[in-house]
């Protein structure tokens, strides 16, 4: 933990930490004190700020869409309700120029994805110490408020597509179109280890390249908000804010990025050749 | 960490950038949505007023047949009216023909009365005269009697 006083690179390195609870080979079950401890709980710990501020965001996802839908009505929509219409149309609109396939899944899974990556991506927005300085009066060390600036859950989200677009390709071209496809192109059947090299590796690289996109722009774009707030605090204005507004565009645009790549890797794995 | 002016740095750029959405940012949203807003009302308006447009129309269309109904029925009672009529004038006419020519007939035949009886009298004149002359031989002056013959045959 940073002293009274922490250099630049202290407080980068603050601002980097998650909350991480898990059970230490010495100290026992409990948070971790420090980039040190976290990393000597293993895989088997649990970034508790990630977690908490990603299922927070998806509950005031939840509870806004919900409450919308209860009141629709058919006439004029009023103000939540026409935004969230907004919302609707437009990735409806995303899924049906794409995804050609019939699938009740696909929409709601994109909607959830925009509008929950773009919540956790909004978080970015916030100045960076408001939040931590306020769990730190709470007497909580570390809070990392950018869900999406932490790899496991942007590789939890893109694991979970992953999985979608395997249950899908089986589902739609068998076990063996699923193999077939894997190991019989693109060179025919007696290049077969190296065909399934190759494709392996295609599919492999979806997930990973959805999750590390996400995770690689976010955390950027946090680790520079960090590196102004390390500047004397008059002058900070006069880079943060560009890099906010900035920001508002790459927010959208990473979500909205998630999404449809989302879409198109499901509508893939859904076409027969 | 500890709190210093890095927060009172933040907070003067996070401010800022507020006022920059609000500014920028906002306007252009809200007034997309209000744009829908107003695409939807209107399209809800149309809507009705073509509603009530077809309800007005099919009123309209009611009432011109009820009048056409009511038109047709008149036509047919007045033409059933002039028929009936016509027919009366014809049998009056028919009867007045026959009246008229039972009428004409009996004229004729008095006529013809008239006329056998005026001929029977001057025969009746002469025959009586000629009796006469029978009776009392040729002894009556033929000029002198003929005027007491005559008033004989009238009173006939």
């Amino acid at each position: 933990m940073a002293g009274a006083n922490p250099t630049p690179s202290e407080y980068i390195q603050h601002h980097l930490q998650n909350l991480t609870f898990g059970m230490h080979p010495e100290n026992g079950l409990g948070f971790a004190h420090g980039a040190k401890e976290a990393a000597e709980m293993g895989f088997w710990a649990i970034h508790v700020d990630t977690l908490g501020w990603s299922i927070f965001l998806g509950l005031i996802f939840i509870t806004l869409f919900r409450s919308a839908a209860k009141k629709a009505t058919t006439g004029v929509p009023g103000g939540l309700q026409n935004f969230v219409e907004i919302l609707v149309e437009f990735v409806d609109q995303s899924v049906k120029d794409t995804f050609h396939g019939r699938s009740s899944l696909i929409a709601p899974l994109a909607l959830t994805i925009f509008v929950w990556i773009f919540l956790m991506n909004l978080m970015d927005l916030v100045p960076v110490d408001f939040l931590p300085a306020l769990f730190m009066a709470l007497g909580v060390d570390y809070m990392k408020v950018v869900p999406t600036t932490d790899v496991n859950a942007t590789l939890g989200m893109s694991l979970s597509v992953f999985c979608l677009i395997i249950f899908y390709s089986i589902k739609v071209k068998g076990v063996g179109g699923f193999v077939g496809e894997l190991t019989l192109q693109p060179f025919g059947k007696w290049m077969m280890p190296f065909n399934f090299l190759l494709e392996g590796v295609g599919l492999i690289a979806k997930p990973i390249s959805l999750a590390l996109r996400l995770f690689g722009n976010l955390y950027a774009g946090e680790l520079i908000f960090i590196l102004i707030a390390i500047m004397p605090f008059w002058v900070q204005w006069a880079l943060s804010v560009p890099w906010a507004i900035f920001h508002i565009l790459v927010i959208v645009l990473q979500a909205f990025i998630f999404m449809m790549l989302t879409i198109v890797y499901l509508s893939m794995a859904c076409e027969d050749h | 960490m500890n709190l210093n002016l890095t927060l009172v740095g933040q907070a003067i750029s996070f401010a800022i950038f507020v006022w920059f959405c609000m500014k920028y940012v906002w306007p252009p949203v809200t007034e997309a949505m209000h744009a829908r807003q107003k695409k939807i009302a209107d399209g809800l308006d149309a809507a009705s007023r073509a509603t009530r447009d077809l309800e007005l129309a099919r009123e309209k269309a009611g009432q011109q047949l009820r009048e056409g109904k009511e038109q047709a029925a008149l036509i047919i009672e007045q033409a059933n009216k002039r028929a009936n009529q016509i027919v009366e004038e014809a049998k009056e006419n028919a009867r007045s023909e026959g009246a008229r020519l039972l009428a004409a007939a009996q004229a004729e035949v008095e006529q013809e009365v008239n006329r056998a009886k005026e001929e029977l009298r001057a025969q009746v004149a002469s025959l009586a005269l000629a009796g006469a002359e029978r009776v009392l031989g040729a002894s009556i002056d033929e000029k002198a009697h003929a005027e007491l013959v005559e008033k004989l045959a009238a009173e006939l």
